[in-house]
């Protein structure tokens, strides 16, 4: 387990070093001079100049990389043009809304994929399954925004039952703050839910296939427990790795979600960047978010090891 | 005394194309897909003709209509035609999706083909990087490339080609290493051939078909990758029309003029399953387990 771990940590070493790189040569796609492009509307030479400095644009490519990687390191991911604020600041006031978001749509997508994955393939070639399925395509091929659009008007202009948009934290009031992210919450988990019931649909039906589970039939055990105790347990192991490698789609989705309900988390930040030409923001975002993901996939390899006793050893 | 002749049937030999098709065309959903996207094509090829009315023309006597005779999806804020808008929408949206699929593919094949079949550490270096373009969530990598390129149609279409280009580098390169080790591609090393025509004369049609499969499954994403990117403001700019745009303009007018949001995202959506029910009907049929 210790070697798998030293590994797999080692191997992240050159993917967060391409990451950076990837990342900083953003920069270099902006047109003409950088300085004017971060500058925006400010065309004072002293400012221009002040912005050469500040981001070594004066200085070779590899220098310019050098200090912006040293930077992330310690933990500066520069400062926002816009706001003033140090680029970190503005990441860790706005990562717990979409952490909220994040948790409350993986909650659902879960419920409602592995729900319907489990009975899609318990009740395979029925009319059910064939619901189920088309259910699940149609999940995967609506672009969350109009999903997110088409629920606003039902349930906030149509029937009123839910503020369109805005937010409200749970810890200033939970009710409140349940209403306004379970929309959103439901865009965003809509699509992953799609995902989860494909791969839970396939795993469970290769699961009730299996040696095991004829024995535990054999044994007379009642079909609930066969499904519920032998089946589902071993089928939900791929699902993890498989439901980790979506997480990223998730954070994609989140972007477009806070845009739609107004919901001030890290998604929105990126946006308000890109129109307000804060670039230091768009990369610092970009490898946060990139950073994440990639932690969140380490996470998912070691439960995947954790719950597979036959990787453990 | 009679005589009977043998009677002998030739079967003119099935090429692997043709099987495809044969088999493609039992499968009710992706026929569906076909003909859904045949009909949207036709719609953007022949739009200008189609459309009863200019997309861009303002009417401020017929601003947010209902679906009505004279307009069959009403108007929008502007009083312009929905119904020639979505029209015209899909010619952005359709150009997108195969423009951007065909950068990532021009870019992710030869690179595959070079980490597969070149050395140790250019497939060491080529897949690192990767890994690292995969690591980023694509919507947000997107989102980075179109905010530095500048928002257009023509940057977000490099935006997302560039995004998707890792996934077909990986596809090729997994596919090349499978493939490398038939006995075919020995042989052909073994009378002589260069590397570069091993490459593109026998490991590229072989695996071809997995990449025609990814191909109709990314111009899905590429669909919904540019609709985003045009809804949130970096894709086609107004007055142009777009489904993403349109929507991002429905969004304000909800409950005063609820079919402005209906008519674009149901193109998306139609768009968007079409092209994934296709490629989930190709995977079956090029599938060569199924033979």
């Amino acid at each position: 387990m210790l070697l798998f771990l030293g590994k797999r940590l080692l191997q992240l070493i050159p993917t967060l070093f391409f990451v950076s790189l990837i990342i900083f040569s953003l920069q270099q796609l902006l047109p003409g001079d950088p300085a004017l492009a971060m500058a925006g509307e400010e065309r004072d030479p002293a400012v221009l100049e002040q912005i050469r400095k500040q981001y070594r644009l004066d200085q070779p490519l590899y220098v310019q990389y050098v200090y912006w990687v040293g930077g992330v390191i310690n933990g500066n991911l520069g400062e926002s043009m816009r706001l003033k604020e140090p680029v970190l600041t503005l990441i860790a006031q706005k990562f717990p809304v979409t952490l909220q978001l994040a948790l409350m749509a993986i909650v659902i997508a879960l419920t409602i994929g592995v729900g319907a994955g489990v009975i899609s393939a318990v009740k395979k070639d029925t009319p059910i399954d064939y619901v189920v399925n088309l259910v699940a395509l149609w999940g995967i091929s609506t672009p969350n925004f109009w999903l997110g659009i088409m629920l606003i008007f039902l349930f906030a202009v149509y029937l009123g039952w839910l503020p369109a948009s805005g937010y409200v934290g749970p810890f200033e009031d939970f009710w409140l703050s349940l209403q306004t992210t379970v929309l959103p919450a439901f865009v965003l988990g809509n699509s992953f839910a799609a995902v989860l019931m494909r791969h839970t649909r396939s795993a469970m039906l290769q699961a009730m296939g299996s040696d095991y589970v004829r024995t535990a039939r054999a044994k007379g055990l009642a079909e609930r427990k066969v499904i519920l105790k032998h089946a589902m347990r071993n089928a939900l192991t791929p699902v993890v790795t498989l439901g980790a490698l979506e997480l990223g789609t998730l954070l994609s989705g989140a972007v477009l979600t806070e845009q739609m309900f107004s919901i001030p988390g890290f998604g929105k930040l990126i946006v308000d960047s890109v129109f307000n030409r804060d670039y230091a923001v768009v990369q610092g975002v970009t490898l946060v978010t990139a950073t994440t993901y990639i932690l969140l996939n380490l996470l998912a390899d070691i439960a995947y090891v954790l719950i597979n006793p036959r990787l453990r050893s | 005394m009679a005589v009977t002749e043998a009677v002998v049937f030739e079967l003119p030999e099935e090429s692997p194309t043709q099987r495809a098709w044969r088999r493609l065309s039992k499968r009710k959903g992706a026929m569906l897909g076909l003909m859904i996207i045949a009909l949207f094509l036709a719609v953007a090829i022949l739009a200008p003709l189609l459309a009863a009315y200019d997309p861009v023309q303002q009417s401020w006597t017929a601003i947010r209509k209902p679906p009505s005779p004279a307009h069959w999806f009403g108007t929008d804020e502007s009083g312009r035609d929905l119904l020639s808008r979505v029209m015209f929408g899909a010619r952005a949206s359709l150009l997108a999706g195969v423009v951007s699929i065909t950068i990532a593919l021009g870019l992710g094949v030869p690179i595959g083909l070079l980490a597969g079949y070149g050395g140790k550490w250019t497939d060491a270096l080529i897949s690192r990087i990767t890994d690292a373009m995969l690591a980023c969530p694509f919507l947000i990598l997107a989102i980075a490339l179109a905010a530095f390129l500048g928002p257009s149609l023509q940057n977000a279409m490099i935006a997302i080609g560039l995004t998707a280009t890792p996934i077909f580098v990986r596809l090729t390169r997994g596919q090349v290493l499978a493939v490398k080790v038939e006995d075919y591609v020995e042989a052909a090393r073994a009378v002589g051939n260069p590397p570069v025509r091993i490459a593109l004369k026998h490991i590229l049609p072989n695996i071809l078909p997995a990449l025609i499969v990814q191909a109709t499954i990314s111009i899905a994403t590429a669909i919904i990758a540019e609709a985003s990117l045009s809804f949130l403001g970096l894709g086609q700019q107004p007055p142009a029309p777009s489904w993403g745009s349109m929507l991002n303009t429905a969004q304000r007018f909800l409950s005063q003029a609820p079919w402005m949001a209906l008519w674009p995202g149901l193109a998306i959506f139609l768009v968007v399953l079409s092209f994934n029910m296709v490629g989930d009907g190709l995977r079956d049929a090029l599938d060569p387990r199924e033979r």
